[in-house]
C-alpha cells in the first residue's frame, strides 16, 4: 500500500515533473453520526472544489490529548486538524499542543461583513479554539413506565426524586454536570453553583446528595451507553448527548422523551496542532476557513442535530437530510428548549477538575 | 586438561600458534558472530521495549519543569523562609517578573500551571490570568504589587509554598500521592479520608485477580483435562471451542455479557420466566464486581486451557494405569498421580491469567460499574484524560514492582521451575 503510494508519487513527479502533488489532509473526529455529518457538511464539499485534496479521517477524538503531546514529544505531528470538546482545547492550549488562532483574520466573516470574533462572540472560549456546534448534556426518559402512574419529568429535580420517579438512572462517570445538578436540586440558586462548588462543605453537599440516588444510578462512560441502557428498558431516566437521544426518538422511534431542564450547554470544535511545517499550516488554514463559514455550519445541522456555533447560521438551520423534519426544535438552542439552562465554566473545571476528581472517585468507590 | 605436553612444550596448531589462543579467537570470533545474528533482535527490543519503559518509570520522579521554566523565581526562593507566615518580598517577585515574560514567549507558563495544579487546585488559573497580564505590566517594578493586582493569590503562602516544595527537580510527589499521601508543609502526611483511593484500587485489583485467576483455574481444570484425554478427532474440534471466543473481537465478547447478565437481559429474562425469581428481584449481575469476574474469566479462560492441555498431553496415561492396577480408585490415582504431574500446566496458566488480569482495563470498564474498576483504568484516565503523567508512571511502576514481588514469592512456593508452557 505504502509502497504503492511511493510508486505512484514517483511516477506522477517524473511525468508530471511542475504540476503540484495531491495534498492529504487529516482530520481528527469522533466517528459515528458526528463525522458523518462533518463530511457530509464540509469535507465532501471542500473536495469536490478542490480535487487534488484528499481528506484522511482519523477516529481518535477521544484519546486526542493524549496522542497529541505524544506526538509532540517524539516530534512528530502526524494530524492536521483535531476536533475536540471546548474543555480539551483550554488543555491543549495550556500545554502548548494547540495553535492560537486570530479568529479575524484565520476565520470567514459572516455574510452581512460581521467579524468571526462577534459572530462566534462568548463561544471562543480559548485562544485556539474554533467552535463548530454548540451540543448539550441533558437527560432523555422512557415514556411508557407503569410505575409513576402517568407522570413524567418535567424538572431536572425529577432526577433525584426517587418517590415520584421511581427505577434507575444512568449518569456519566465523572463529577462534571453532576456535581452541578446535585447542587441546583439541593437548593443552591444557579448563580452561586461554583462558588458553593469551590468548599469544602459545598463537595459534601453535593455528593450527600448524590447519594441519595447513588444505589439505583448505572454510571457511563461512552455517550453510546444511556440511549442503548434507555431503549434496553436498564434504565428509566439517563444523561447523555442530545444528538444521541435525537437519533433514539426520531430514527430509532423508541419510547423516549427529552428533559432539557438545566441541560447543559458545551462546545465542540477544531484546533490545529502547534508545530505543523508552514505549507501543510496553509492548507489547514484554508480548509478551516471554509469548513467553519456560515453556510457550512448551518448545513452540519441537517445531519446532526447540534447548534450551529455561529449567530449568523441559527437562521439559516433548515431540515433533516434524510428525515425531512425541521431541525430547528431540535437545537439545544431553540428558545423552547432552552427555557432552562446551565454553562459549563471552563477556567473552573480546569482549576477544579484533578482535585474534584480524585474525590469523585474516591466517592464512587466506596 | 593442560596445555603443555609431557616434554614441557605449548601445545600448538599447524600454523604454530598456541592452542589454546587460537581456540580462544575461534570462541570469540563464534560468539561475535551470534551476537550479531540476535542483534537486530536485540536493539529491536532494546528501542521499542526497554527504552520506552524505562523514560515512562522515570517520569514518576521527573520534575524539572518547575526549575525549568522559572529557573531565577526558584534560586530566589531559595533564601525564603516557607515557615514564616509571609508571603516572599519583592526580591523574589522581580525574579517571577523575569522568568514570566520569557515563559509566556515561550509559551510554558501555562504548562506550569497544568503541572502544579495537581498538587493545589487554582494554580491553573492563576498562570493563565497572570500570563495574560505580563505584557502589560510595568517593566520598572514594583512587581510585587502588581502580581497581587494581576491575581490575590501571589499574596497566599500557599501558592509560595507548593511552587518551592516543587522546584527540586527530582519529587517523590507522584509516589506519595500514589500511596495517598501528599508532601505538605509540615511533611508528609496521609490524604484526607474522602480523597484516598489508589491503596484501596490496588487491594481490589490483587483481590479480584486471584478471584478470577481461581474461577479460571476451576473452569479450565476440567476442560483441559477433557481435552487431553479424548482421540485427537474429537480434541481437536472441542480446541477450536475454546479457540472460538479468543478470535472474537474483546468489544464483542464484552458487549455480549451485558446483553446477557444485564437486568432485563436474556438470563434475568429466562429465570423470570420460570419463576425463580419474581419481576421486582431481577438479579444484579453487571455493573458490579460479579460482572468483571464474569467476563475477565470468560476472556481470559483460554489462557488457563492450554497450558493446561499441552502439559497434560505429555502425561502418559500409563501412570494412572499403572496406579489403578496396584490398586488405587479413581480418586486416589487422580489426586496422588496424575494431579502432582499437572502442577506445571497449572502455574503456568495462573501466572499468564494472573498478569493478565492485573493489568485489564477495557473489560472492566465497560461491565465493572464502580465496585469492579481496577487500578488501570485510573493509570489509563490520568494517561489520555487528566495529562497527569507523572503520577500515571508511578502507579505503573507499584503495579510492576506488586507483580515483581507476587512473582518472587510465587517463586518461592511453587517455584518457577515448576512452570510448564508445553
Amino acid at each position: 500500500m505504502k509502497l504503492k503510494t511511493v510508486i505512484l508519487a514517483g511516477t506522477a513527479l517524473a511525468f508530471a515533473g511542475s504540476s503540484a502533488l495531491a495534498t492529504d489532509l487529516t482530520l481528527v473526529s469522533w466517528g459515528g453520526a458526528y463525522q458523518a455529518s462533518q463530511k457530509a457538511a464540509y469535507a465532501d464539499p471542500y473536495t469536490a472544489d478542490n480535487p487534488d485534496i484528499t481528506v484522511i479521517w482519523d477516529e481518535s477524538s477521544a484519546e486526542a490529548v493524549a496522542k497529541l503531546r505524544a506526538m509532540n514529544e517524539a516530534g512528530n505531528i502526524t494530524w492536521d486538524l483535531v476536533d475536540v470538546v471546548a474543555s480539551d482545547a483550554i488543555r491543549l492550549c495550556d500545554e502548548g499542543l494547540a495553535l492560537e488562532i486570530d479568529p479575524d483574520t484565520d476565520l470567514a466573516a459572516a455574510p452581512d461583513g460581521t467579524p468571526a470574533s462577534e459572530d462566534f462572540g462568548d463561544l471562543l472560549v480559548s485562544e485556539c479554539f474554533i467552535p463548530q456546534i454548540v451540543y448539550s448534556t441533558t437527560f432523555g426518559y422512557r415514556s411508557d413506565v407503569a410505575d409513576w402512574g402517568g407522570k413524567e419529568p418535567d424538572d431536572i429535580c425529577d432526577v433525584f426524586d426517587l418517590e415520584a420517579f421511581p427505577g434507575k438512572r444512568s449518569l456519566e462517570k465523572r463529577p462534571i454536570n453532576n456535581m452541578e445538578w446535585a447542587l441546583l436540586c439541593d437548593g443552591v440558586a444557579k448563580e452561586e453553583v461554583y462558588d458553593v462548588l469551590e468548599t469544602e462543605e459545598g463537595q459534601d453537599r453535593a455528593f450527600a446528595k448524590l447519594d441519595t440516588i447513588k444505589d439505583n444510578v448505572v454510571w457511563w462512560s461512552a455517550g453510546a451507553e444511556t440511549p442503548q441502557l434507555l431503549a434496553d428498558s436498564e434504565v428509566v431516566i439517563g444523561s447523555t448527548y442530545n444528538g444521541r437521544l435525537f437519533a433514539l426518538i426520531e430514527e430509532q422511534k423508541q419510547p423516549v422523551k427529552m428533559l432539557w431542564d438545566a441541560q447543559v450547554f458545551d462546545l465542540d470544535g477544531w484546533i490545529i496542532p502547534a508545530g505543523l511545517p508552514e505549507d501543510r499550516l496553509a492548507e489547514v488554514k484554508k480548509f478551516v476557513k471554509y469548513a467553519t463559514d456560515t453556510q457550512r455550519l448551518a448545513d452540519q445541522a441537517k445531519y446532526i442535530s447540534y447548534g450551529p456555533a455561529r449567530k449568523s447560521s441559527a437562521p439559516l438551520v433548515g431540515k433533516h437530510a434524510s428525515l425531512g423534519i425541521d431541525m430547528a426544535p431540535h437545537m439545544p438552542t431553540d428558545p423552547e428548549n432552552a427555557k432552562n439552562t446551565f454553562l459549563y465554566n471552563y477556567e473552573w473545571w480546569a482549576d477544579y477538575r484533578d482535585d474534584i476528581d480524585a474525590k469523585f472517585q474516591a466517592w464512587l468507590a466506596q | 586438561m593442560s596445555d603443555t605436553t609431557q616434554d614441557g612444550q605449548l601445545l600448538t596448531t599447524a600454523d604454530g600458534k598456541p592452542l589454546k589462543a587460537s581456540l580462544a579467537k575461534a570462541l570469540r570470533r563464534e560468539k561475535l558472530r551470534a551476537l550479531m545474528l540476535i542483534a537486530p533482535l536485540l536493539i529491536f527490543v532494546l528501542i521499542t521495549f526497554v527504552a520506552p519503559i524505562a523514560d515512562m518509570l522515570f517520569r514518576s520522579v521527573e520534575n524539572g519543569i518547575v526549575a525549568d521554566t522559572l529557573p531565577k523565581t526558584v534560586v530566589a526562593l531559595e533564601a525564603w523562609d516557607s515557615t514564616s507566615g509571609e508571603a516572599p518580598d519583592e526580591t523574589v517577585f522581580a525574579a517571577l517578573y523575569e522568568d514570566m515574560v520569557i515563559a509566556v514567549d515561550e509559551k510554558t507558563h501555562t504548562r506550569l500551571g497544568s503541572r502544579l495544579n495537581y498538587e493545589e487546585s487554582g494554580i491553573s488559573s492563576l498562570f493563565r490570568k497572570t500570563g495574560r497580564r505580563i505584557k502589560r505590566m510595568d517593566e520598572a517594578g514594583p512587581f510585587k504589587e502588581q502580581f497581587l493586582d494581576a491575581d490575590k493569590d501571589w499574596g497566599t503562602v500557599e501558592t509560595w509554598q507548593v511552587l518551592k516544595r516543587y522546584s527540586p527537580r527530582i519529587t517523590s510527589g507522584y509516589f506519595l500521592n500514589s500511596f495517598d499521601a501528599q508532601l505538605t508543609a509540615d511533611g508528609v502526611e496521609m490524604k484526607p479520608e474522602d480523597e484516598r483511593i489508589y491503596m484501596f484500587l490496588f487491594g481490589r485489583t490483587l483481590f479480584l485477580s486471584i478471584v478470577i485467576t481461581i474461577s479460571c483455574l476451576l473452569l479450565g481444570y476440567p476442560i483441559a483435562f477433557l481435552l487431553a484425554a479424548l482421540p485427537l478427532r474429537t480434541s481437536n474440534l472441542l480446541m477450536i471451542l475454546v479457540l472460538l471466543p479468543f478470535w472474537t473481537s474483546l468489544l464483542v465478547r464484552t458487549s455480549a455479557w451485558k446483553v446477557l447478565l444485564q437486568q432485563q437481559g436474556v438470563i434475568n429474562d429466562f429465570l423470570v420466566w420460570t419463576g425463580l425469581i419474581s419481576e421486582a428481584g431481577r438479579l444484579v449481575m453487571i455493573n458490579n464486581q460479579t460482572g468483571t469476574i464474569i467476563a475477565m474469566t470468560h476472556i481470559l479462560l483460554p489462557f488457563m486451557i492450554l497450558p493446561l492441555y499441552s502439559v497434560m498431553k505429555t502425561i502418559s496415561p500409563t501412570y494412572v494405569r499403572a496406579a489403578k492396577s496396584l490398586g488405587a480408585n479413581d480418586w486416589i490415582s487422580f489426586w496422588r498421580v496424575y494431579f502432582p504431574q499437572s502442577v506445571p500446566g497449572i502455574g503456568a496458566g495462573a501466572v499468564l491469567v494472573f498478569i493478565l488480569s492485573i493489568g485489564y482495563y477495557i473489560t472492566p470498564e465497560l461491565v465493572g460499574g464502580t465496585s469492579g474498576i481496577f487500578i488501570s483504568n485510573r493509570i489509563a484516565y490520568h494517561i489520555s484524560s487528566s495529562l497527569n503523567w507523572g503520577l500515571a508512571a508511578a502507579l505503573g511502576t507499584l503495579l510492576l514492582v506488586a507483580v515483581m514481588v507476587l512473582f518472587v514469592v510465587y517463586d518461592k512456593i511453587v517455584g518457577i521451575d515448576n512452570v510448564k508452557l508445553g
